[in-house]
């Protein structure tokens, strides 16, 4: 299988709403390794969640998966049954969410939510589930987790509680993670504690992990790879160093002009202008034409994808060959 | 945990002074029940006696000060009419009431909350909308009405259940209850589902809405993220949510359902305070009327306890020294 965890092909997720069809994934492909990191960047809207959830299998209607194959260790999960699918999630594939202090049930002690989990995939006693989950709080750093294990979530701080949901994400050693934005709400030390940690732990048990963010300098410290996402597709993809350091995307170079850490002291941050495209019927076309300083006639039709290089993609027809200013 | 109790225990005290203040004065305000208790043919001599006999002759603060004075003994005055201590008058009903009560705040659970569940969990589908516009029915109906209505099918056109009283009691901790005979149980089906009717409606509709808001929830999510199957998220972690205001809610419910019994209880003649009390206002029987509001101050209060107590218990987030 070599050594593909994860292999998703021209995914397309629809949502039917009552203004017409948002095609919120459009077309999606990307793969991840064992003990690798691909790090899905863009900006809000862009479809990033609603590609996470569609991995897992948890696209509510009116959502629905509406092309592409999701090969899951070969298996492809769009033709799984529920019930299969629920014994693949929290197993072998877990997704951390955004908002720590959204994720946890407020009225459930953490033992309780914590060794759920674990009877939910396997038959052990009680005992085993509690120090599984104990151990579990340990590895992720927090301190006297016996005492923490009957705690509610509000007697935790919110980094704390993103550990706890890390936690549970681990408790089954997952073949793959998805990490949906998980230290977007929390300070930026706790961030960089939390991306080592779990840099670490995906690296000693083969987890392959797909980091969602729209935090590029993110992206550069943890991720192998990086797919860059604008309004539901991936308009480019490539190992992260690469694609940092010589973007050819339009829109990747104007990510990378927004990240502070990157700029020259004293040159301009340097926003890009206008806003993301609504994506209820979207015309056919390049949909960042609105906002690109390249764009013309031929954008206008749909960009193909073009390998610039190995394992590099790209869909524009004008691709920049000149380093970022 | 103690200090809040004291706090709560001297803040009713004050509540249940405030009502006995309020109450005295309402009562005087009604009418003078002297009227009513006299036979109009009796002379001058004969109603002054009366009138000294039941100290109505002092002034009113003169009355209240004596009747606080019986309060502080347990002594809520003599009924004017009965020449029975009010309280044992009330009490003699009280059990009749409060079953009828409880079995209508259980069956508004044990209706509305499934039916809630169902409405939240398929709110497009026929059933789900039917739940609705029954629920609405079930607020706007007067309970009267649909009390008449049931006597009118069950009892007068089908024949199935009986209409009047509590049928055959039997006793229980050395009080007569309907419930523990076959005969008592047909009793209370009518008029415990009619007291009942406004409250399935209101916690169906609570529960519906505690499913459509929780479902949307990111730890609902999170907990299917999780592997669990859909009966646990449901049953454990949308449930546990929704019992906070559910539980506030009917515990706060349990006041008016003994309220709103009067109502049941003059349809159904069932012999509680309900019908007591309208009886009392009749004729201004003073006492019983004071004792009975004193009654219901107290049930309010204990209730709104409990249900602090209650809130506690469920919801780990609440504390009740007031600390987070
Ligand atoms: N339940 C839904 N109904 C309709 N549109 C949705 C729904 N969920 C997401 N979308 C649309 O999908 C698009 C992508 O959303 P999302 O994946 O959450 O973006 P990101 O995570 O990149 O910020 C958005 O434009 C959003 O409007
Ligand atoms: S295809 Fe055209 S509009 Fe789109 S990014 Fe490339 S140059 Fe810009
Ligand atoms: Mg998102």
């Amino acid at each position: 299988m070599s050594g593909l965890t994860l292999e998703v092909r021209g995914l397309s997720t629809h949502f039917d709403t009552r203004a017409g069809t948002v095609r919120a994934v459009d077309g999606v492909s990307f793969s991840v390794r064992r003990g690798r990191v691909l790090g899905l960047v863009g900006e809000s809207g862009s479809g990033k969640s609603v590609t996470g959830f569609s991995v897992i299998g948890l696209v509510d209607p009116p959502g629905r998966i509406a092309a592409g194959q999701i090969l899951f260790k070969g298996t492809d999960l769009t033709k799984l049954r529920e019930e299969e699918l629920r014994r693949l999630r929290g197993n072998r594939i877990a997704m951390i969410f955004q908002d720590p202090m959204m994720t946890l049930n407020p009225v459930l002690r953490i033992d309780t939510q914590m060794m759920e989990t674990v009877f939910a995939h396997t038959k052990v006693s009680r005992q085993e589930a509690w120090e599984r989950s104990r151990d579990a709080l340990g590895m992720v750093g927090i301190p006297s987790p016996e005492e923490r294990l009957s705690s509610y979530p509000h007697q935790f701080s919110g980094g704390m509680r993103q550990r706890v949901a890390i936690a549970i994400a681990l408790l089954h050693r997952p073949d793959l993670i998805v990490a949906d934005e998980p230290t977007t709400a929390l300070d930026v030390t706790i961030q960089a504690q939390i991306l080592a940690e779990v840099q670490t732990l995906a690296r000693e048990y083969g987890t392959a992990l797909i980091w969602i963010t729209h935090d590029l300098s993110v992206v550069a410290g943890l991720a192998d790879e990086v797919a860059v996402m604008y309004a539901g597709r991936i308009v480019e993809s490539g190992v992260v160093g690469e694609v940092l350091d010589r973007p050819l995307h339009p829109y990747t170079h104007g990510l990378i002009g927004s990240v502070p850490s990157r700029n020259k002291r004293g040159s301009k941050l340097r926003q890009i202008p206008g806003m993301t495209p609504s994506l209820v019927d979207l015309p056919k076309g390049c949909a960042f034409r609105t906002r690109c300083s390249h764009a013309d006639a031929a954008c206008a039709e749909d960009p193909p994808i073009i390998e610039p290089g190995p394992g590099r993609s790209l869909r524009c027809f004008h691709p920049q060959l000149e380093s970022v200013a | 945990m103690t200090t809040w109790l004291l706090r709560r225990l001297v803040q009713a005290v004050f509540v249940m002074l405030a009502m006995t203040v309020i109450v005295f004065v309402g009562v005087n305000v009604i009418g003078d029940p002297v009227e009513i208790l006299i036979s109009p043919d009796a002379d001058q001599a004969e109603r002054l006696r009366v009138i000294a006999a039941f100290g109505l002759d002092k002034p009113l603060w003169e009355q209240y000060l004596h009747f606080l004075g019986g309060v502080v003994q347990g002594d809520l005055g003599k009924s004017f009419v009965f020449n029975e201590p009010a309280l044992r008058l009330i009490g003699g009903r009280f059990p009749a009431t409060m079953e009828l009560a409880f079995t209508a705040v259980a069956l508004s659970v044990i209706v509305g909350i499934p039916l809630g569940l169902y409405a939240g969990l398929k709110p497009d589908g026929l059933l789900g909308r039917a739940i609705m516009a029954g629920s609405i029915l079930g607020f706007s109906l007067p309970t009267f009405w649909v009390g008449l209505m049931l006597i009118m099918v069950f009892a007068v056109q089908l024949g199935w259940l009986p209409s009047t009283g509590r049928g055959t009691t039997a006793e229980f901790l050395g009080i007569q209850w309907s419930f523990l005979t076959r005969d008592g149980l047909a009793h209370m089906v009518m008029p415990a589902t009619n007291l009942a009717l406004g409250n399935i409606a209101l916690v169906l509709r609570l529960t519906r809405a505690g499913v459509r808001e929780n479902l949307g929830l990111e730890y609902v999510k999170f907990a299917r993220a999780k592997g669990l199957s859909p009966s646990r998220v449901l049953f454990v972690h949308v449930m546990k949510n929704i019992m906070i205001p559910v539980v506030t809610v009917i515990g706060l419910e349990f006041g008016s359902v003994v309220a709103f019994a009067v109502v049941t209880e003059s349809v159904f003649a069932w012999p509680g305070m309900g019908k007591l009390i309208i009886d009392s206002i009749n004729v201004l029987d003073r006492p019983v009327i004071v004792a009975y509001l004193m009654m219901i101050v107290v049930l309010f209060v204990t209730i709104n306890l409990l249900v602090d107590l209650m809130y506690t218990v469920l919801d780990p987030r609440v504390r009740l020294d007031g600390r987070e």
